[in-house]
């Protein structure tokens, strides 16, 4: 088992050295010259020359690359030109009302995802399933920006029970939680429908039911168990894609968190910060899919973590 | 509770040997109902996609106005007020009108998008499955690199680092649909290269591009063709978000997503403006899933 885990960290370290490295050559496309977007308009030739120095921008492009790396390694991303924060303490800032957003989007998601799918595979065939297999298609179909904005029109406008934007209210997170949730839910639902299928189809399961088990023991001890691993995988996945969702939910309802930080990083043309913000992304991703695969090998007693 | 029916089946009529259980149950009678409900969802997307298709080709035929044409004293009518049955934006412009005109470049881009995907991703999956070893390892790489960016991230990273143009929003979005290409044909790929006919061509000395070309690419294609098509949902979701966060096609040109990025100002004032391009929007990816859904099981029943 340990030497299974610290394979699988190891492996995960090229990884995210090239995610470093995507976000470093990304950062070398940007147009325009860094050292003048951060000194300002107004700023002197000599002023500048004199942030290109400091930031290391007059040195060839390969010892760039050594100071990025061996920055990152010291949690260090620059200070923000918009600000003139250090990048990391503006993410930081920010991440707590990301989390908050994702976590309750998430719970949402796997709680009413299971059950929904757990349903329409028990109900298989009838409106029941029916209803919950179009209700998932139209999730993964349902633009975010979309969804957002109608419920504002809906919940805000014409019944003027929740606050159209912002975080101040405790009821502000309702709406962005429930768009967030929705594309996951429509896929978990998707994804547990056809597993608890193909389990329920199992001898095991028929032998249960026969030796006259109650359903609900069925399927939630027998079934439900078998059929969670698949389940489970989809469920990590999630993690990427609610964090690419925040980024357009968090503008909709102007939700304070790093999604929205992001694409404001992009129009204030504050590239450390959203270098910074690409660069967390990544590896955000990277370590929960690593956190992911040793949960599935600690569960499923069929991998052979060799 | 439904339990299912014993999974001893006569063997399917197109005489496909040994099919396991789970496989038999799709193409049993009592699942026969429910075919054809998937398949009745995937002729209503193939419906849907054939009026987006003509009003994309034929729409400035049958519309033969300017959409950039700004009408200032007709500004934010509602549904039907003076023939406009879906009233008009906040230049005056008829909003039919610029459904019309934004369907080729929503669906346009999608389209693009996925063949940049495609071009990419398919010829990578085939060499990284056939040849193995360190190329294999190379490829896997990075496709695990490109694949831990957020789609969204990786495409407003890209876009703000190349700028925008129409170019460049094809190349962000496009970018996000190369890894599923590339894992899907790989599987394939290394199958295929055990496979006898694939054999055979390397030993009457065939070379290697030649038989990726005619044996590999041609026999992996059943299930490229499912996820082309649900990539395209997803292409034009994410070409149309760039818009709305106005790094795509940029408002006042009609593009679906531009048009809800700029109708979003108008929120309080008049709804249907955000309301109609979101429709368009959602109904153009519903029926490419629905579509992907339909083809998955009529050309693989092992994956649904």
């Amino acid at each position: 088992m340990i030497t299974y885990v610290a394979r699988r960290v190891l492996a995960s370290v090229p990884t995210l050295w090239g995610v470093a490295t995507v976000v470093f050559v990304m950062a070398r496309l940007l147009p325009g010259d860094p050292a003048r977007v951060i000194a300002g308009v107004l700023a002197s030739p000599e002023d500048v020359e004199r942030i290109r120095q400091s930031m290391g921008l007059d040195k060839p492009l390969l010892v760039q690359y050594g100071y990025f790396l061996s920055s990152l390694l010291r949690f260090n991303l620059g200070t923000s030109a918009h600000t003139g924060q250090p990048v990391i303490e503006e993410i930081a800032s920010r991440l707590p009302y990301t989390i908050e957003l994702a976590a309750i989007a998430l719970a949402i998601a796997v709680v009413v995802g299971l059950l929904a799918g757990i349903a329409a595979a028990i109900r298989r065939n009838t409106m029941l399933d029916l209803l919950i297999s179009s209700f998932s298609v139209f999730g993964v179909s349902m633009p975010v920006y979309w969804l957002g904005l109608m419920m504002i029109i809906v919940f805000a406008i014409d019944f003027r029970l929740l606050p159209a934007a912002g975080a101040e209210e405790p009821t502000s997170i309702v709406m962005p939680a429930l768009t967030l949730a929705l594309f996951s839910l429509g896929l978990i639902a998707r994804m547990t429908r056809s597993s608890m299928l193909e389990v329920l189809g199992q001898d095991f399961v028929r032998t249960a039911r026969a030796k006259g088990a109650p359903i609900r023991t069925v399927v939630f001890r027998h079934a439900l168990r078998n059929a969670l691993l698949p389940i489970m995988t989809v469920i990590g996945l999630q993690f990427g894609s609610l964090l690419g969702g925040a980024v357009v939910t968090e503008t909709v309802f102007a939700w304070p968190g790093v999604g929205r930080l992001l694409v404001d990083s992009i129009f204030f043309r504050d590239y450390p910060v959203m270098q910074g913000l690409v660069l967390m992304f990544g590896t955000t991703f990277v370590v929960i899919n690593l956190l992911v695969d040793l949960l599935y090998a600690y569960v499923d007693p069929r991998i052979h973590y060799t | 509770m439904h339990m299912s029916t014993p999974a001893f089946t006569t063997p399917d009529a197109l005489g496909a040997p040994a099919l396991a259980p789970e496989i038999a149950a799709s193409v049993r009678p009592t699942a026969a109902w429910r075919r054809l409900v998937t398949h009745r969802s995937a002729v209503v997307g193939l419906a849907v996609m054939a009026i987006y298709a003509v009003a994309a080709i034929f729409g400035p035929l049958i519309f033969p106005f300017n959409p950039a044409q700004n009408h200032l004293t007709i500004v934010f009518l509602g549904l039907g007020e003076q023939g406009h049955l879906l009233g008009t934006d906040n230049l005056g412009r008829d909003e039919i009108l610029m459904l019309v005109y934004g369907s080729r470049y929503t669906l346009g881009l999608g389209l693009m998008a996925v063949a940049l995907g495609l071009v990419v991703g398919v010829p990578l999956g085939a060499i990284s499955g056939y040849f193995g070893g360190w190329v294999d390892i190379v490829i896997q790489r990075l496709t695990d690199i490109l694949l831990a960016f957020p789609p969204i991230v990786l495409a407003l990273g890209l876009i703000a680092g190349l700028g925008v143009s129409l170019g460049n929003v094809v190349i962000a979005v496009g970018l996000s649909s190369v890894p599923s290409f590339i894992r899907l044909v790989r599987a394939d790929s290394l199958r295929l290269r055990e496979m006898p006919f694939v054999e055979a061509a390397v030993a009457l000395g065939v070379p290697s591009w030649l038989i990726l070309a005619r044996h590999v690419i041609p026999n992996a294609l059943a299930p490229v063709i499912v996820q082309a098509t649900l990539s395209m949902g997803f292409a034009i979701l994410l070409a149309a978000s760039l818009g709305f966060f106005g790094l795509g096609v940029q408002y006042p040109t009609p593009e679906w997503g531009s048009m809800l990025g700029e109708a979003r100002n108008y929120i309080f004032s008049d709804p249907n403006l955000a309301t109609i391009p979101g429709l368009a929007i959602f109904a153009a990816v519903l029926a490419f899933n629905l579509v992907g859904d339909g083809l998955r099981d009529a050309l693989d029943p092992r994956l649904s």
